[in-house]
């Protein structure tokens, strides 16, 4: 078992554990955005920054869904920094992501109060990525990817036209945190999980699926 | 051992015709033979054939020397050999005439007649071909006198300019391979690690980490998964740097060797080196260099009959300056986007292909043989406590002296600047000099005695970096500094973190602001706070490091930044939208040249009249200023 | 536009398989044809085993590759640091005046891509602009034209 120290208290984590899992499983809440057990962690979204420090070493900030746990490792979940770094962090994501009211709930629990910079045109995409890696690592089709680079990075199937090989599963929409991704931009497919009920639209369990989904919050 | 003729300097890969060497014994007696058929002062005529000399025609040079020396009445055969960058690019096309060592600067083509018919047929040194000292007005003749290469400790670059990169019989003529077969017939693996952290080599791309140590740690994974990977990290992206250009362009084989050596002493064998597609002539010398070893026997199987088998391949980059960073790098190499991944695992742990990789910079490579070549005290004799032997610099901007520069550690910046780099010219201050191009900050005058090592620099906020030094004078802005860096990283950044996707582009929209002219004063707070934010925050080095050229600036020339936002005014008269350009009515001649190049109409004035430009039509494009031959505009 | 599909499949054959092999085999069809024909990249993901999300991803991360065929002449300003303190900028919005187009597009007629890069390493004579692959050293604005109109004259000549 390996030992470390989260916010001064000691705790005993079996080896190969990340920092966010241990906190988990110990019921230290982390916030996140682009993690999800079911997947690779990818550490894109930077909302679950903790500060970390070796014995005798200066205390930095790392992201806990990726940095492991390491014996004698000294972690605050909360200190003044961290709270600082979630709070621009969640400031630059509401800059991004226009009519996402998750994103706003979000940046208002990390006491963002002004915005500062808008991004001239954009949607509620915030790139978190969840979308991409479920239809590679869980369903395995690889319909969608991330093209270009930089500020212009989005989520699209390949040239931009309706997937070829996208199966009409939904699981992207289902993992999508700020609902803005929907399967008429990825598929001209109809899919059998999307159903139509009190006049709203929602993807539901098929009879053929139901069994096996393996998608949790 | 007989040898074919060589071919053209331009063919793609160059048969030796030599035998396969079988063993150590056979590599050492060709290597004596070389070396004592080597004269450093036989006649010939060496001109400098890299990619910035080329580009001021050096291959017209070298053909129409060739052509000229063939029909021309010679007293003795000359041969004409284009050799790599030895550095002085301010004074090329470069030549140098042996055995006088007499040395031109600035060929044209047109000059090879006359060069020809004076100096190698009649003996006679044209002066107008001399460098000119700045100072004193003397010519100097001789090419070790040049005071470009007074304080320089050429070690790394010492070949460039000597051989002929294409030919692998002259880098073993002058000892090259020699540090391989030392460490291969007289150290065990280990020992050569150890040699390695015991000269004190650090990193030369930029971070400065013990080499090694970095290859300790290295070893010990790669003997637990029984595989791993060397890479030579030649993405060399930083504008204005082109050190390693020059010396994969010069010198291919030191890197070569440096990875062999490396390669022993990890137990790995296979290796790349990942070369930006933007430099084709390196891609080509480091191609023929790759293929004459192998075909010597010193890269591929069995290597001098010890059993040692490393394969080296060659992979481009595809225009990504995220691929200098060592994650993106090896997710290039694999095929994928460029992506940092967060570290831990560190390459050495789980790198290319999830085994131990161990990434060096070409520099780091180059000096490896050295290191085993001359022991690791002899090494160490040189630098600094704990910045140990020498760094190329590729000096550029407002310098009287651009080029290429190698110093012992410890040097410090004003010897750089004023006595290699030769002071600022048209007689403008020194205002900064910014290290590590855009991960790095600047240095400004007050900081001019500063030592270049790795600690005092980073307790200036500015950076070693990989080597690129560019020098600012007072015309140049300083903010409008900060905002093309930022404008570059932005650009380059992989989009995958959010501090750095849209914290760059917050920062660079800010400063675009300012520089056009409508900054605020709570802009100033939100660069500090934001740039920090992104420095301390975002996942890999492209992002960590993209504020330092912002942070640096704050720190040193906040006035200009103040000036800027709070008096509408930029003191150097460089952003568009803080200057005006009018005509100085005493010098204008009247002659319209300027009025007919106007892009916006914005001239007005008959022939002979003193000319106006108006303020609101003119877009401050600078082309009047071009074509002015009476210097009657101004600028403020 | 008419492409030979049999020299494609040697193209991406020559690179040994594995997804590794996929970046240098796209940059050679890239230097054949300059740019990147949807078959390109279709045949790619099949020969190496990789998703075509993957695969487009690619062509649209890297500087190098286009999807969209280039001009004739490719007109590269080095924005370089040092080309930048000595000008460079002033070089590129001629450029952009002259041919109609911003930086990364192609004029209508396909005679010219205007393209930046970043640093060619030839400082001492910033700033350069590189047309089919020759230098032009210490450019201004004024140079900008007799260099247009040098590459226009040769075409027709």
């Amino acid at each position: 078992m390996i030992e470390l120290t989260i916010n001064d208290q000691v705790y005993k984590v079996p080896p190969g554990r990340t920092i966010l899992e241990a906190c988990r499983e110990f019921g230290i809440p982390i916030r996140t955005l682009c993690y999800h057990p079911a997947l690779e962690p990818y550490g894109g979204c930077r909302l679950c920054m903790v500060e970390i420090a070796q014995p005798g070493r200066k205390p930095r900030l790392a992201t806990a869904c990726t940095y492991p746990c390491e014996a004698g490792l000294l972690v605050w979940t909360d200190s003044q920094r961290v709270k600082t770094s979630r709070r621009l962090t969640a400031e630059l994501l509401l800059a991004t992501a226009t009519g996402a009211p998750e994103i706003e709930a979000l940046a208002r629990q990390l006491g963002v109060t002004t915005v500062r910079y808008c991004l001239p045109e954009s949607d509620a995409c915030v790139l978190c990525g969840l979308c991409v890696r479920a239809c590679q690592e869980i369903v395995g089709v690889s319909a969608i990817g991330m093209i270009r680079r930089g500020i212009a990075k989005e989520v699209s199937p390949p040239f931009q036209v309706a997937s070829a090989t996208c199966i009409g599963c939904g699981t992207c929409v289902m993992i999508c945190p700020t609902g803005v991704l929907t399967l008429e931009q990825i598929t001209d497919y109809h899919s059998p999980h999307r159903q139509l009920r009190d006049g709203q639209e929602v993807y539901l369990d098929c009879e053929l699926c139901a069994p096996q989904r393996r998608i949790g919050p | 051992m007989n040898r074919t003729t060589h071919a053209t300097h331009d063919s793609q890969a160059v048969e030796t015709g030599w035998l396969r060497l079988a063993d150590i014994a056979a590599f050492q007696h060709w290597s004596a033979e070389l070396t004592q058929a080597w004269d450093e002062s036989r006649p010939c005529v060496k001109v400098c054939d890299g990619t910035g000399c080329r580009a001021l025609g050096s291959q017209k040079v070298l053909s129409g020397l060739r052509a000229a020396c063939q029909k021309a009445d010679l007293p003795i055969p000359l041969e004409i050999v284009g050799t790599g960058c030895p550095g002085f690019c301010e004074c090329g096309p470069l030549l140098t005439i042996y055995p006088q060592k007499i040395s031109y600067q600035k060929i044209k083509p047109n000059d090879v007649k006359e060069i020809v018919e004076r100096t190698l047929v009649g003996g006679e040194i044209i002066e107008r071909l001399l460098y000119t000292d700045p100072l004193t007005g003397e010519h100097i003749h001789r090419e070790p006198d040049l005071p470009f290469y007074n304080k320089q400790l050429r070690q790394v670059l010492d070949f460039n300019g000597r051989i002929d990169p294409t030919r692998i019989e002259e880098y073993v003529a002058l000892g090259g391979y020699r540090a391989l077969v030392k460490a291969l017939s007289e150290l065990e693996p280990k020992q050569v690690i150890d040699e390695v952290k015991a000269a004190g080599l650090r990193g030369r791309g930029g971070a400065g980490f013990s080499t090694g140590l970095k290859w300790e740690i290295a070893r010990q994974n790669i003997r637990r998964t029984g595989t791993g990977y060397i890479i030579c990290n030649a993405d060399e992206g930083d504008p204005g740097a082109f050190m390693d250009r020059s010396v994969m362009e010069g010198n291919p084989h030191s890197v070569i060797e440096g990875m062999l050596i490396g390669a022993y002493a990890l137990g790995i064998q296979d290796g790349y080196v990942y070369i930006r597609a933007e430099y084709p002539l390196a891609v080509q010398n480091l191609q023929t260099a790759i293929s004459q070893a192998e075909e010597i026997g010193l890269l591929g199987e069995d290597i001098l009959g010890t059993g040692f088998t490393f394969h080296l391949r060659v992979r481009l980059g595809a225009g990504a300056f995220v691929c200098g960073e060592e994650t993106a790098l090896m997710a290039s190499i694999e095929g994928r986007i460029g992506e940092p991944r967060p570290r831990p695992p560190y390459p050495a742990e789980s790198g290319l292909w999830g085994q131990p990789t161990v990434i060096n910079n070409v520099e780091t490579w180059a000096n490896v043989p050295l290191v085993i070549q001359r022991g690791s005290a002899a090494y160490a004799a040189v630098g600094t406590e704990k910045s140990k032997g020498t760094k190329i610099f590729s000096v550029v901007g407002k310098i009287n002296n651009t080029g290429l520069v190698e110093v012992p550690m410890g040097i410090t910046l004003r010897e750089i600047i004023e006595d290699i780099g030769g002071g600022i010219p048209n007689g403008k201050r020194f205002k900064a000099a910014q290290l590590g191009g855009p991960s790095g900050g600047c240095v400004p005058v007050e900081h001019l005695d500063v030592p270049i090592d790795y600690e005092s620099l980073s307790q200036l906020g500015a950076i070693m970096g990989s080597g690129g030094m560019v020098v600012a004078d007072e015309d140049t802005c300083m903010v409008d500094f900060a905002r093309y860096f930022m404008n570059f990283t932005q650009e380059e950044s992989c989009g995958k973190c959010v501090p750095c996707r849209v914290g760059t582009k917050a920062m660079l929209a800010t400063l675009e602001r300012i520089c056009a002219g409508y900054g605020e004063p709570g802009d100033l707070d939100y660069l500090l706070e934001m740039g920090q934010h992104v420095r301390d925050s975002s996942l890999c080095g492209l992002g960590q490091t993209a504020p330092n050229p912002v942070l640096s600036t704050l720190r040193y020339f906040r006035d200009e930044y103040e000036a800027h936002i709070l008096e509408h005014r930029c003191p150097a008269h460089v952003c568009k939208g803080l200057i005006t350009y009018s005509v100085i009515a005493e010098l204008c001649t009247g002659c319209m040249v300027c009025l007919r190049n106007c892009p916006s109409d914005a001239i007005t004035g008959a022939k002979q009249q003193v000319h106006a430009i108006d303020p609101l039509r003119c877009n401050r494009c600078g082309m009047c200023q071009s074509v002015c031959k009476f210097d009657a505009i101004s600028v403020n | 536009m008419p492409m030979d599909v049999q020299e494609l499949f040697t193209l991406i054959d020559e690179e040994e398989g594995g997804q590794g092999s996929l970046i240098a085999a796209l940059a050679a069809i890239q230097e054949r044809w300059r740019y990147l024909p949807p078959e390109a990249l279709l045949l790619a993901s099949a020969r190496f085993g990789v998703p075509l999300s993957q695969v487009y991803g690619v062509a649209t991360f890297y500087n190098a590759f286009s999807l969209k065929p280039k001009g004739r002449h490719c007109l590269n300003v080095c924005m370089g640091t040092a080309c930048h303190v000595r000008g460079s900028p002033r070089v590129l919005d001629r450029m952009e005046t002259k041919l109609g187009v911003q930086a990364g597009e192609t004029t209508r007629d396909r005679q010219f891509t205007l393209e930046t890069v970043n640093c060619l390493g030839a400082c001492a004579l910033g700033p350069i602009v590189v047309s089919d692959g020759e230098y032009s050293g210490q450019m201004t604005p004024q140079k900008v034209d007799v260099l247009l109109k040098h590459i226009r004259r040769a075409e027709e000549g």
